[in-house]
């Protein structure tokens, strides 16, 4: 018997340290001599010229050693990782509430965040647009609208036997990860600057602290152990906190650290973006979609960031599981003076999927199906209806399948008759039930992201040491790659320790996002290893007169023709024969290719699936609304780690759920975010978990793309489970007319769906 | 000692400790000056969860101890003061294992990210010690004020319910030993950098201190002004503390009142109001989170006065009354005639709230009261109501009505109320008070819900109010499958 790592149930790495308080995040690393604490200083404006700032007050304040504004930028005043629109201070322009306009260094985290707010800053104000919708009405945009068609989507309207159009808007969501933001820099010797950064993307925040101090990215080491969740929010957004660090450690001489207040975390950092939908849809009498037109209008904040890509996942995902055969859609990238949205689990993908299963959520309404037949109707086929409307083909396609086996393990058409019935007596309470698919794209749209590196060392006495350009955000990557390497090697888990993602160790990296960590990390770091094994192998082949095809190495020990040799022993013996034993391992993702003038090629090297079944209860007086039940089951292909992916899954879901009920985002008429706090935004809470909650991995479910141990990335896609939670409501209200339901699903929104039924 | 010091125990070992400023956190002095950085920070506020420690304190009977989760981001240092606090460093045991609840964490795979962790572990050490085997609704309960991003909460849950197959070696007597050993009997006074805090032990030293000092804050629970200082930076020059003072702390039972120590618990006010009228349970479940019951207090909540208040719609229609102390002098005041506008009450300079007086439940009247917010555990009300009702047969001989997050101030429905009383039970007085709630009350618009919304929300509740008293209607959302 083989003991293997890969595919067991096994704790998180840190587990252990989590729940006794001793896994460092960055805030708890012991604090150099010297350090300085920064708070910024935060436009108060959504828009408007800087005619002066007046920091005099802010210098004399207790404790106060320095302060840093545009001026101190050696190098580039800029954060923006695509479009260079992101100013890391504020120079003469503010373009949202929040946004930074200078940092105060301090000896005291307290100290400094009292005397940023003694600045006097003198503002022209400038008009200022608030909405995705006045936005588009005054061309206000922060990349071009694109357009992809595909077939004759006017013609397939025009011969549609029914049609429909709505506008629905979607809301954002603030990722609210545990930690927020934070970096610590420090001044190394011949001016280097060491940085510890809670990041997903470690080499762009080395790269634009380069640009920014005028150094070189070898003059910058950026390393992250781990971070306290980050759900995209620490993709593109950890390089303004680590930069603002390393500009004032550059000026002052001296470690700085720059931890952000929640609120200022969740006024100054960008979130999920809200959309405006409109579509405008014809379909048969079976609800066979025919034609359909989107436009999508997206905040996108003040700058660009990493709206082009989320835009366009979200033109990717506007199909879901189904075939749009003939399909138009407009997406404007919106200008607005509030703050730059950024990534988020799902990356555009969820707002795309909301409006697709919005358009068939209404077709079965209007036909008075059951909105999973017209689902089934529409699902992508497997031989013939199966090619995107960016002209990938389907070949992996597993929707229906998923969706089937749901369907019948749920119970799900006993149990909306019940519901049918239950309503129909009920007085105040309706119950719904929907099902919902998803279909999610793996890889990084952006071709050459996808590529990987890892460097393993194998130690005298046996252990090994482990590194890629992952970074562990809870997701749970660090044991998943960690598996993969123990297997190559045929040793025990406890022989792998993972160390902190480092520039300075793996170079280039890739953010760790886009569902993609363990799968191009561990075949990355596989390689690296399986390096390391053969060069052990040849040499004991030479060593021990055997031909390598008899030596293996399983259960800690190495097995050479008929010799039984600990691993430790062996390798000992190769390094005293002076074999090699670290290595590099690099992977870049195969088949993948993509035209983005033209929308077309194949971005996505696989598609990961799920099917979600979601009954609630909602009040019609109040609009209060509960989940009671879920069934999920989600494809993870072979199970790298049936227990973390479990957890993506459920976790996902409960995200996804949050997102379209209690989590909302709001603006006052100034531009000012109203919800930047837990005691404002909601995020769901033990007692918001279903009280029966049934989730699944689909078993027996070899990814058919060779990844690493035929294993599916698990990351964003369960996220998109949630959608069903949305349509039980939808479904439920039903039951007092067509529901013209906007996300989030909040009380209020329940209510005016309630007071505008029928009006349509 | 020092003059200026106080003493604590922490994890087993006494602390003392130079306050330099008072309204230092309890968090601030673990991490930055101890280094024990195991307790996270996740929002400052008391709503995160992330900062959670157990408080244990001697019993009332004397002769066990009591633990209490508190928010550690927003209790002042000086509070904890002759208390013993056990953070996440200290639940390991004397073999240096995991102590059971974490290691059933670590079994059911209950942390991700882990930065909320330290949180739940406490949460539910707290649990363990108080509740064996759980069911899902006090899991629930317990854990309401800890969020957790990652999980979605379903493998802390199942360890919430694993946790007590591995039993812990407790022994109370340790832990009286050792608060036996910091206990302070006389008035804590400390004075730093021209600061004061003041934590008195009885009424009439607080009540001379208070005159002494009029500008001084009264502290309380501090799950309000805790936030002056983390979020707002005010430099609060002179403090009072209400925790220490022995009448404050009392709970009594008349044969017609109900009298709660001004400085009383949530915690512990709760089940006693709840005894008496059964129809606030769902209220006070969901009002705050543990960490903020345990430390905040009903006084505070009604002192405080916010418009968003939860327990004050409640208390109004009880007809309570608070008793104002000044110096030596006491006067009652009906809780409706306390708010005068927007955080303007009738409390005089140097009085303060001493007891509040709930009448105690007599036959035939039915309490009920309502919240309504985007979420159910650990929201603050976009629109709280409450009601008491009468009838005599289908006559209402008497009914009222108060609402919190509609108006400047909670207040009292009095068209609502007019419209109601003396007329009968019935539909048509219904809809005509609810339109009358139009007349008493013009909400604003802002994050939680906006004004027409709201408005109609209240009418809604007092619908649903007419169903539930007529035994139409017995389910809500949050009760309906469990």
């Amino acid at each position: 018997m083989v003991a293997r790592a890969v595919g067991k149930a096994l704790p998180h790495d840190s587990a252990h340290l989590h729940v006794s308080g001793t896994a460092a995040y960055t805030d708890d690393l012991p604090e150099p001599r010297d350090l300085l604490h920064l708070a910024v200083g935060m436009s108060t404006v959504a828009h408007a010229k800087v005619l002066d700032v007046d920091l005099d007050a802010v210098l004399a304040a207790d404790s106060v050693v320095a302060v840093c504004t545009a001026a101190d930028i050696p190098g580039e005043n800029n954060y923006g990782s695509i479009v260079k629109d992101d100013p890391l201070f504020a120079d003469g322009l503010v373009q949202y509430v929040g946004q930074p306009l200078f940092a105060v260094a301090a000896t005291s985290v307290d100290a400094a965040r009292k005397a940023a707010r003694k600045a006097n800053v003198t503002y022209e104000e400038l008009e200022a647009i608030l909405d995705p919708l006045d936005a588009v009405a005054k061309e206000s945009f922060v990349l071009p609208s694109e357009t992809l068609v595909r077939g004759r989507p006017d013609e397939g309207l025009e011969e549609a036997p029914h049609r429909l159009r709505r506008r629905v808007s979607l809301g954002g969501q603030d990722q609210f990860y545990l930690e927020g933001h934070i970096a610590m820099a420090i001044p190394q010797e011949d001016g280097g600057i060491l940085v510890y950064s809670s990041t997903q993307h470690p080499d762009e925040v080395q790269g634009i602290i380069a640009h920014a101090t005028q150094r070189e990215a070898k003059d910058i080491v950026v390393i992250c152990r781990r971070m306290g969740g980050a759900f995209g929010g620490k993709e593109s957004q950890a390089a303004l906190i680590a930069c603002l660090a390393a500009i004032a450690a550059d000026k002052t001489g001296r470690p700085c650290k720059l931890r952000l207040d929640r609120d200022d975390d969740m006024i100054m950092t960008g979130k999920r973006h809200d959309f405006i939908i409109d579509y405008d849809v014809g379909f048969d009498d079976n609800g066979r979609i025919m034609g359909v037109d989107f436009e999508f209008a997206a905040r996108c904040g003040m700058s660009a960031d990493l709206s082009g890509p989320v835009n366009d996942r979200a033109m990717f995902h506007c199909d879901n599981a189904y075939f749009l055969e003939n399909v138009r859609i407009l997406s404007h990238r919106c200008k607005t003076n509030t703050v730059s949205n950024t990534a988020f689990r799902g990356f555009g993908g969820p707002q795309g999927m909301f409006a697709i299963e919005y358009v068939v959520d209404d077709i079965a309404r209007t036909l008075g199906k059951d909105p999973s037949e017209v689902r089934r109707e529409n699902f992508y086929g497997h031989d013939e209806r199966n090619v995107t409307h960016y002209q990938q083909v389907v070949e992996d396609n597993m929707a229906d399948v998923l969706f089937d086996r749901l369907l019948a393990s749920s119970d799900y058409e006993l149990r909306r008759a019940g519901i049918r019935e239950f309503n129909a007596r009920s007085k105040v309470l309706r119950r719904g039930i929907a099902i919902t698919p998803v279909k999610f794209g793996i890889s990084f749209t952006s071709t050459l992201l996808n590529q990987a590196g890892a460097l393993v060392h194998v130690y005298k006495d046996g252990t090994v040491q482990l590194n890629h350009g992952g970074t562990e955000m809870g997701q749970g990557l660090y044991i998943k790659v960690a598996q993969v390497v123990a297997d190559e090697f045929g040793i025990s888990i406890e022989r792998v320790r993972t160390t902190a993602a480092d520039t300075s160790k793996v170079p280039n990296a890739s953010a760790t996002a886009a569902s993609s960590g363990s799968d191009m990390n561990g075949k990355a770091a596989q390689k690296a290893a399986a390096k390391i094994r053969k060069r052990i192998t040849a040499f004991a082949a030479r060593h021990f007169g055997v031909s390598e095809a008899e030596i293996d190495f399983r259960n800690d020990v190495a097995h050479i023709a008929d010799r039984i040799m600990d691993f430790p022993e062996l390798v000992q013996l190769a390094w005293a024969n002076r074999v090699s034993l670290s290595a590099t391992g690099y992977y870049r993702t195969p088949k993948i290719n993509y035209d983005r003038t033209t929308f077309s090629g194949r971005p996505f090297y696989y598609f990961a699936y799920g099917a979600a079944v979601t009954e609630v209860v909602v009040d019609t007086l109040t609009g209060e609304n509960r989940v009671l039940r879920a069934d999920i089951l989600h494809d993870c292909g072979d199970s790298l780690n049936p227990a973390v992916d479990l957890g993506q899954v459920e976790g996902g879901y409960i995200q996804g759920v949050g997102w379209l009920t209690t989590e909302e985002l709001w603006w006052n008429d100034k531009g000012e975010i109203g919800t930047h706090a837990p005691s404002t935004y909601k995020i769901p809470t033990c007692s918001d978990l279903a009280p029966d909650f049934r989730v699944e991995l689909l078993q027996n479910a070899k990814n058919r793309e060779k990844t690493i141990y035929r294993s599916k990335a698990v990351g964003e896609p369960p996220l998109m489970l949630g959608l069903s939670a949305f349509f039980a409501i939808r479904d439920a209200l039903a039951h007092d007319g067509r529901p013209d339901l906007q996300a989030p699903a909040t009380p209020e929104a329940v209510l005016r769906s309630l007071r505008g039924s029928g009006s349509e | 000692m020092s003059t200026n010091a106080i003493r604590f125990i922490l994890n087993g070992e006494v602390v003392e400790t130079d306050v330099v400023d008072p309204t230092r956190t309890v968090l601030q002095f673990l991490r930055e000056d101890l280094h024990l950085t195991g307790t996270k920070e996740g929002c400052a506020e008391g709503d995160c969860g992330a900062c959670t420690v157990v408080l244990v304190e001697v019993d009332h009977s004397g002769t066990d101890v009591e633990l209490k989760t508190i928010n550690s981001c927003i209790q002042f240092l000086p509070t904890i003061d002759g208390k013993e606090l056990i953070t996440v460093e200290g639940l390991r045991g004397k073999d240096g294992g995991l102590h059971p609840v974490q290691q059933a964490m670590v079994d059911q795979h209950g942390s991700q990210c882990g930065f909320c962790t330290p949180g739940f572990v406490m949460s539910l050490y707290a649990l363990y010690r108080s509740t064996p085997n759980p069911s899902r609704q006090e899991i629930d309960d317990a854990l309401s004020g800890n969020l957790c991003r990652c999980t979605g909460y379903r493998p802390i849950i199942a360890a919430a319910q694993s946790m007590h197959a591995q039993a812990d070696s407790w022994d109370a007597r340790e832990h009286l030993d050792a608060l036996a050993r910091v206990r302070r009997d006389a008035d804590l006074e400390l004075e730093a950098e021209g600061r004061h805090f003041f934590a008195p032990v009885d009424v009439a030293s607080f009540a001379r201190i208070y005159a002494q000092h009029p500008d001084a804050t009264i502290l309380a629970g501090g799950t309000d002004i805790g936030l002056w200082v983390t979020k707002q930076h005010r430099e609060l020059e002179t403090i009072i503390y209400t925790g220490r003072v022995a009448e404050l702390l009392d709970m009594r039972t008349s044969d017609s009142h109900l009298e709660i120590g001004g400085a009383v618990s949530l915690t512990q006010a709760i089940p006693a109001i709840i005894e008496q009228y059964p129809g606030l349970t769902e209220l006070f479940r969901r009002f705050a989170s543990p960490p903020i019951r345990n430390a905040g207090t009903l006084g505070g909540n009604i002192a405080n006065g916010s418009p968003i208040g939860d327990s004050m719609p409640a208390l109004m229609v009880l007809g309570a009354s608070l008793v104002l102390r000044q110096g030596d002098e006491e006067r009652e005041l009906d809780l409706g005639g306390f708010y005068h506008d927007y955080q303007v009450n009738d409390l005089q300079p140097g009085e303060f709230v001493a007891r509040i007086r709930v009448p105690m439940a007599h036959d035939g009247v039915l309490v009920a009261s309502h919240k309504w917010s985007k979420r159910f555990d650990q929201d603050i009300s976009a629109v709280c109501t409450a009601y008491s009702l009468e009838l005599d047969g289908d006559t209402v001989t008497r009914f009222r009505m108060a609402c919190g997050g509609v108006a400047a101030t909670i207040r009292r429905a009095a068209e609502c109320e007019k419209a109601i009383n003396g007329a009968a039970w019935s539909e048509e007085t219904i809809d005509r008070a609810c339109a009358a709630l139009a007349e008493d009350f013009t909400p604003i618009s802002d994050m939680r819900a906006s004004a027409d919304i709201r408005l109609v929300a209240v009418q809604n509740l007092l619908r649903r109010f007419w169903f539930e008293a007529r035994g139409e209607l017995d389910e809500t959302v949050y009760t309906y499958g469990r």
